[in-house]
């Protein structure tokens, strides 16, 4: 399961949505499965088909976690014209196997958001609680 | 020169779990050499066989992407901080 701040929710989705028509991308940080700060970061691919997240984008989220005493746990980005749902390239690339991964689809309008653990190319959902 | 090397959370198990390790080296590849020396599991996860960095490695000397100085033959200074992090990508 992951948990996520109501707030990061929001940002991630914002930044997702502001993002088109191209995918977008950021990390994802808290403690243990809770996810309390999300991190939008540039999409360096800048393309609607694949996405690399910013690595100095990463470095800086990398620090700024640390100083609150927080890990990266995961990464989002988007879908723009296909479903919530990791693609053969997000679980080849996934980089790693303790990580959520969070899928956000604007293929049908409204943003779905779906997020998933892929340990040795399995794929399995989670479901996504918002914390108030 | 001691410098505070940044790891990563998926290769934290390779050296304990810890988040920074100190390793002593002159330049990039000095101090990955002797971090993959005394984690031995980290072998060829950073540089590959040929002795280049991973494509899917970005290594940072303080604020500095290593590609855009020299690569891993950029010296390094006392105290600095050498960050390891993961080329994190994928697509549609």
């Amino acid at each position: 399961m992951l948990q996520i701040a109501a707030d990061a929710y929001a940002e991630m989705v914002a930044h997702c949505w502001t993002g088109l028509p191209l995918e977008a991308c950021g990390l994802l940080a808290g403690t243990g499965d809770d996810v309390s700060v999300c991190y939008p970061t540039a999409n360096v691919a800048e393309s609607a088909l694949v996405y690399t997240v910013d690595p100095k984008g990463f470095l800086r989220a990398d620090r700024d976690a640390e100083a609150r005493g927080l890990t990266i746990l995961g990464v989002f980005h988007s879908h723009t014209h296909t479903a919530a749902y990791p693609s053969p390239t997000d679980v080849a690339q996934a980089p790693d196997p303790g990580w959520h991964y969070v899928l956000v689809s604007l293929a049908d309008g409204a943003p779905v958001v779906r997020s998933y653990r892929i340990v040795d190319g399995n794929i399995d959902e989670e479901p996504v609680v918002l914390l108030q | 020169m001691s410098v505070e090397v940044r790891i990563p959370t998926m290769l934290r198990s390779h050296v304990g779990g810890a988040a920074t390790v100190a390793v002593d080296g002159a330049t990039i590849r000095e101090v990955i050499e002797q971090l993959v020396a005394d984690h031995p599991s980290l072998a060829g996860q950073i540089v590959t066989p040929e002795g280049g960095l991973h494509k899917f490695v970005n290594v940072y000397l303080n604020d500095d992407d290593i590609r855009y100085l020299d690569k891993l033959d950029t010296k390094v200074g006392e105290g600095d901080s050498v960050s390891i992090l993961p080329a994190v990508a994928g697509g549609a």
